[in-house]
């Protein structure tokens, strides 16, 4: 278990370095600069001088090969670089927001998980009845919304109307700002769950093993409660993991939507104006975040299935 | 004359395809099994074999149902008991082994633990107990090294084994009837003979009855007094094992028979080719549905 451990984490290495090559060429291609972005008011050309000033402070005025030996050599000692407009180590500032983005995904995800799963099972047990109609109805109305849509909706009725919960912001952390963007968050993996736990749920019914089961003289809840929840967790398992890798991501709209202090707000906002380094460092962790989660999800699955771990 | 242990009467089921239509699979099925007799039932695919066992576990799925007849086990009739009496009987009394060791064993549970849910179920013993029991039960079936291979998932051991870990499973708690549903098809064959022994002493030193599935004539008569023969969802033969073999009344039997591989029996060219069934039967059209039964003790030798 250890070596398998070892290994695993071992392979996320080379994914790294690939996905930083690909983000440092990918922001050198893109039009349009820093400087320009900065001195850009939309009615004259922004002075050349003052470009040609800027960029060589910030060295982009150098070869592009040149500035990719600096990039890996920084990136090697755990470097993101310097923020054009702040002038703070990108690593600061996003250390700044991780928390908030953090908080949003795991509560975001302990909804969709909690309320997912549980549904997925029941409408699995019995197939064709009112709670499986409307779950799988509800699942696939959740899986089409678009989420601006859906936290717009939220925060008329819940924020306006109801005048319940904050309609946006973080307010030092409090759970009630918390709950809008982390239902809103939360119901595309929610519904995905309830979809994949079914469809598991359903399929091991099915299988041989389920029917010798039986043939022992159980009773249907030992029969779920010995031989199907393990066997369907594999498939609850990966849906969690490719949807919790995918959130802080996924959170880039919401975020905004609620002015929540995260990750993808702070991409966002440095998307608009060019502060690269910011836009590279960001993407690098949202990767890392994913890689890190799929690791954690191939360990839980070695866990779970001890044919896995032979290979 | 003793009672049976097992009785179905006049079996009727089918597939339920709406509220009114019914598609019969099982037409009025009869036999009789005797406390410690091993009974086989042939047939080719699709006769209703595995339909018939699965309707004395109590195990069949929705679209399945049974429309007529009864199934007497000790007297008392199965299709009336609820479902926690059942249960009550399922895996106790009546126990079952399938067709297919690599699948009908949970993947992500130890043998051990798969056996000793017997015990916890049947018997009301603790876990600890039980596993220990279970390593008991896998000694039971030859199984070598059993408090090490208690503790293999099923994916570690051969189908030969697998198919012993069945077996002992539905061995645990002695079981007054076996339901063999083609045990050993799917095994190679010295591994085939090699469960079948197994099967047919142990059940032979416990008392307890089977009913051997198979479409294999060859294994039936390795195992069986008495032989069934079904024909699309009719029981159309049935006579000791023997006698069958020497005197086949249907014409199915006698194709059945007919299309067996014969070890040193050749034709003057030197060779025989082997026969198919529908070689021997010119036209199944005028398969006759007419039963062979020959009554009880006419032949005069007891099980
Ligand atoms: N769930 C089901 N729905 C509809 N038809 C079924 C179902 N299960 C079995 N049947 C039909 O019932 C008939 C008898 O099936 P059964 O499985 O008992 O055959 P068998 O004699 O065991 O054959 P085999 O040797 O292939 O195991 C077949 O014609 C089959 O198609
Ligand atoms: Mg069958």
């Amino acid at each position: 278990m250890l070596r398998f451990t070892l290994r695993r984490i071992l392979q996320v290495i080379p994914t790294v370095v690939v996905v930083a090559l690909l983000i440092f060429v990918i922001f050198s291609v893109v039009p349009g600069t820093f400087a320009a972005s900065l001195f850009a008011d939309g009615k004259r050309a922004a002075d050349p001088q003052m470009i040609a000033r800027l960029n060589e402070e910030f060295g982009l005025n150098k070869p592009l090969m040149e500035r990719f030996v600096t990039y890996v050599t920084d990136l090697a000692q755990f470097d993101l670089g310097t923020s054009f407009r702040t002038r703070q180590p990108v690593i600061d500032l996003i250390n700044d927001r991780m928390g908030a983005s953090l908080q949003l995904a795991v509560a975001a995800m302990v909804f969709a998980l909690v309320v997912g799963v549980p549904l997925g099972f029941l409408a699995a047990l019995r197939p064709g009845s009112i709670l499986d109609t409307v779950t799988m109805i509800g699942a696939v109305s959740g899986l089409s919304m678009p989420q601006f849509w859906l936290g717009l909706l939220m925060m008329y009725l819940f924020a306006l109307q109801l005048n319940w919960l904050p309609s946006f912001g973080y307010g030092d952390g409090s759970f009630q700002n918390l709950i809008l963007p982390a239902v809103t968050l939360g119901v595309t993996p929610l519904a995905l769950l309830a979809r994949t736990t079914r469809a598991g749920v359903l399929d091991v019914l099915n299988a041989d093993f389920i029917r010798t089961a039986h043939s022992k003289g159980m009773s249907e809840m030992k029969v779920v409660r010995w031989h199907v929840s393990r066997n369907a967790l594999v498939l609850i398992v990966t849906t969690v993991g490719l949807q919790f890798g995918s959130l802080i991501g996924q959170a880039v709209v919401i975020e905004k939507l609620f002015a929540w202090p995260g990750i993808g707000s702070l991409l966002v906002d440095s998307v608009a104006i060019r502060d690269i380094p910011v836009v590279q460092g960001t993407i690098l962790v949202i990767v890392l975040w994913f890689l890190l989660i799929n690791t954690a999800v191939d360990l839980i699955y070695a866990a779970i299935d001890p044919r896995i771990k032979q290979e | 004359m003793t009672a049976p242990l097992l009785d179905i009467r006049g079996l009727r089921l089918g597939v339920a395809i709406n509220r009114s239509t019914h598609h019969p699979l099982l037409k009025g099925v009869s036999f009789q099994i005797m406390p410690g007799e091993a009974y086989g039932l042939v047939g080719e695919s699709g006769s209703g074999k595995s339909v018939t066992s699965l309707a004395v576990m109590g195990l069949l799925k929705k679209p399945l149902a049974i429309s007529g007849g009864e199934i007497l086990f000790k007297g008392q009739n199965l299709l009336s008991l609820s479902k926690r009496e059942m249960r009550r009987l399922r895996g106790n009394r009546i126990a079952m082994i399938f067709q297919e060791p690599m699948t009908a064993l949970n993947p992500l549970s130890t043998v051990g633990r798969q056996i000793a849910e017997m015990f916890v179920l049947h018997q009301g013993k603790s876990w600890s107990e039980a596993e220990k029991l279970a390593v008991e039960a896998l000694g039971n079936v030859r199984v070598p090294n059993p408090d090490r291979r208690a503790k293999n998932y099923p994916h570690q051991m051969s189908g030969g084994l697998r198919q012993r870990v069945m077996i002992a499973m539905a061995l645990a708690c002695n079981p007054d009837l076996l339901i063999a549903d083609e045990p050993t098809t799917a095994l190679d064959v010295t591994v085939q003979a090699e469960v079948l022994r197994l099967i047919k002493e142990l059940c032979a030193a416990r008392g307890t009855a089977v009913l051997f599935i198979s479409h294999d004539l060859g294994v039936i008569a390795s195992v069986c007094q008495r032989v069934g023969v079904m024909y699309s969802g009719c029981l159309v033969e049935e006579n000791e094992t023997r006698a069958l073999f020497a005197d086949p009344k249907h014409e199915y039997t006698r194709g059945l028979l007919g299309a067996l591989p014969r070890l040193g029996s050749r034709s003057e060219h030197g060779r025989q080719r082997l026969v198919d069934i529908d070689s021997i039967i010119a036209d199944r059209s005028k398969l006759t549905e007419t039963r062979f039964i020959a009554p009880r003790g006419a032949e005069g030798s007891q099980p």
